[in-house]
């Protein structure tokens, strides 16, 4: 482009207009409707969903533990732990079941680089769980003040807590509960298994960059 | 020689190692799939290939639309979309962000558009350095090579040859169990994560709804480079958009199964925008590098725009005949296997990679496999009669040139001659036989590739 005059076309502009003289549209058509979105049902009793959920996480190599009320929970803790330094997220049904009243555990952050500290050199990682997809045996993790990502992430091990409720049957139903998840957080991030690689002639590691263990902790009754 | 295979492919082909670690990568992958896929474990598996295909087609043919919702969208949650023509493009934008913001380091995480453009070379001409984290690009980061393979980018290599290739490069005592080799590479990117100022990824799915990045992977090293540095670019190729958060429900269902046989892979991201007010950690700047490249040449035609509806899950490379025998980088870009047969000659022209649509026994087991049914073989033959046709037009002996030229390479490399003529063997062939070039090579009486190639068919005669 030369002179002065010759109008300065940016790449959003360009890109644009290319795809438009390519497809034959013009600038401000709205699109033909597109079929709903295909969300499938689970099909299946709600009851079944913790044990497929069990069933499905622990075929990845994850565990799980069923206790009957947050009571349960610290007791059955402190014996996973022993003598291994944790840190917990802030969300309230951890507190709610005790676990930040452990010894091992560190936990009420409220400033980023302290948090990414403690990660990092922590040896077990503690966060409560949104939802939980039974078909896939997946944790749902929806990013917020009271739910930092690094917990489920820098630590060899990860530990989720919560209520028996919170499971679902599938992404689907997921995705028909929370059809914008953007309203609601920075970042959703679906947890199916341990970090695992197959990149060396494909076998199996787990524990690449994430946490190489995962436990669900599941309260069948959430009060106590 | 240009537009014509590389010498390599005689290489791979007398190489048993290697022939073995692509065999036996690839059956596996095969394998996992077919386990994932069938009608009891997914039911809905047609009709899901159905949808996402409709999807697929609709956002494609409104492209331009589904931009600017996901721009607005991407702007609505503090992020910001950048549009880059090039490759260049692209290196200028992230130089530019980093001067700015007095970054050192960078964190990435694999994305085959970023190779496409050769990110790295371009930023470390700068002394920006660039870090590779999934371990199978972090390994071929050391070794100076391109991936292998779309989902499996080391799959040619053995532990033998990361075990020297740390030591050589990392300065650690031999090693040769993968285990601990994987913990050596975690403790150096580790370091690295901590460190980076800028994580770059590339993103499987762009939403237009949400103005959201998402990120499906296994090891966790995308979810770190988008969690610990300040900086979060996705680069993303601008047909990787989809409508609806919802349409998701189809295409990870698809996506994981198609690529390993896992239903959802380890960590799928959902990333729209910059941490929130209170968040304690993620990043402060969220960008998305929408990137054309020569994509936007790919959608005039009604049919060959379908290239633009890859998922990139690998499938049709591990079902391809030829790619099983040839290996990944026996194909001049870094989109390998019946894909990269399709897209490489129309983004680089088909004087140039004009080869690469006869590169195929036409077998169809790509367009079978192929999650959003990309008519595959249909569109290798419609490029076929355009290299011809683009030979003729070079002026008169253009097309004999050309298939010479094939040919002459075939005939001084028997074996990888034998190799693919008995791939070619079941169906078309993979000598030019279209067009013009059908009655060129019948005139010069080449080996028949009908049933039974001819040498095969001399050595059983001998034999028996
Ligand atoms: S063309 Fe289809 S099968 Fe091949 S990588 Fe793309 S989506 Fe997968």
């Amino acid at each position: 482009m030369v002179g002065p005059e010759a109008a300065v076309v940016t790449a959003r502009e360009q890109i644009l207009a290319d795809i438009r003289t390519a497809l034959g549209r013009a600038g401000n058509a709205t699109p033909a409707p597109l079929a709903p979105p295909m969300l499938r049902n689970p099909q299946m009793d709600r009851n079944l969903y913790i044990s497929l959920f069990v069933q499905n996480l622990e075929k990845l190599a994850g565990k799980a533990f069923i206790v009957p009320n947050p009571a349960a929970v610290a007791p059955m803790l402190q014996a996973l732990l022993k003598d291994q330094r944790a840190v917990a997220s802030n969300a309230p049904f951890l507190a709610a079941c005790g676990v930040t009243g452990l010894a091992q555990v560190e936990s009420g952050f409220t400033e980023p680089e302290a948090l990414r500290q403690a990660c990092a050199t922590a040896g077990v990682g503690i966060t409560s769980a949104d939802y939980a997809l039974a078909a896939t045996g997946s944790l749902v993790m929806l990013a917020s003040p009271q739910e930092a990502r690094l917990i489920s992430l820098l630590p060899p091990v990860h530990v989720a807590v919560f209520p028996k409720s919170r499971i679902l049957g599938n992404l689907d139903e997921l995705l028909a509960r929370i059809p914008q998840p953007a309203e609601q957080t920075s970042s959703m991030v679906l947890i199916t298994g341990p970090s695992r690689t197959a990149d060396i002639e494909q076998i199996l590691i787990r524990g690449v960059h994430g946490p190489g263990e995962v436990y669900a902790v599941i309260v069948e009754e959430e009060n106590s | 020689m240009q537009g014509t295979p590389t010498g390599g492919i005689q290489q791979t082909i007398g190489d048993p190692r290697l022939q073995l670690a692509i065999y036996s990568a690839t059956r596996r992958l095969i394998e996992h799939r077919a386990g994932a896929v069938g009608s009891e474990r997914l039911p809905d598996y047609q009709e899901l290939r159905t949808r996402a295909n409709q999807i697929k087609q609709h956002t494609i043919e409104h492209l331009d639309h589904y931009l600017e919702q996901f721009e607005s969208n991407v702007a609505a949650h503090g992020g910001k979309v950048v549009y880059c023509r090039t490759g260049e493009d692209v290196s200028d934008f992230v130089l530019g962000l980093a001067k700015e913001r007095k970054a050192h380091l960078i964190v990435k995480s694999k994305s085959m558009t970023t190779e496409e453009v050769h990110f790295n070379e371009r930023l470390e001409r700068h002394q920006l350095e660039t870090v590779e984290t999934d371990l199978g690009e972090y390994i071929l980061q050391l070794a100076h090579e391109r991936p292998y393979h779309i989902v499996a980018p080391a799959l040619h290599m053995t532990r033998y040859d990361v075990a020297e290739l740390f030591t050589k490069t990392l300065g650690v005592a031999k090693e040769v169990e993968p285990e601990k080799q994987t913990k050596i590479a975690r403790a150096t990117l580790r370091e690295k994560f901590l460190g980076a100022d800028i994580g770059v990824t590339g993103a499987n799915f762009l939403v237009a709804d949400s103005g959201a990045v998402v990120l499906v992977e296994n090891e966790g090293n995308a979810r770190l480079s988008t969690s610990a540095p300040k900086i979060h670019i996705a680069v993303a190729g601008i047909e990787k958009v989809i409508p609806r958060a919802q349409d998701l429900a189809v295409f990870l269902d698809l996506l994981g199964r198609s690529a390993t046989g896992q239903p959802l892979t380890v960590y799928t991201s959902f990333l729209s925008g910059p941490r929130r007010a209170g968040e304690l950690d993620g990043p402060d700047e969220f960008y998305v590098v929408l990137l054309d490249n020569g994509r936007t040449k790919l959608l005039k035609d009604p049919e060959k725009r379908q290239s633009l509806y890859c998922i990139r899950c690998g499938a049709c490379l591990n079902h391809c005949p030829v790619y099983r025998k040839i290996g990944g980088h026996n194909y001049p870009w870094v989109y390998s296997g019946p894909i990269g047969a399709i897209i490489t000659p129309q983004f680089h022209g088909v004087s140039e990679d004009g080869w690469l649509p006869f590169a195929s026994s036409l077998c169809g087991a790509c367009a079978e496999v192929c999650p959003v049914k990309i008519e595959i073989p249909k569109l290798l033959l419609k490029l076929r009669s355009e290299v011809t046709e683009a030979k003729r037009a070079q002026g008169s002996g253009g097309v004999e040139r050309f298939a010479f030229r094939v040919w002459a390479w075939l005939m001084t490399h028997p074996k990888t001659y034998l190799a693919l003529a008995r791939l070619g063997s079941k169906s078309a062939g993979l000598l030019p036989k279209v067009g013009p070039l059908g009655s060129w090579t019948s005139q010069r009486e080449l080996p028949p590739m009908a049933s039974q190639s001819f040498h095969r068919w001399w050595a059983q005669r001998r034999r028996s």
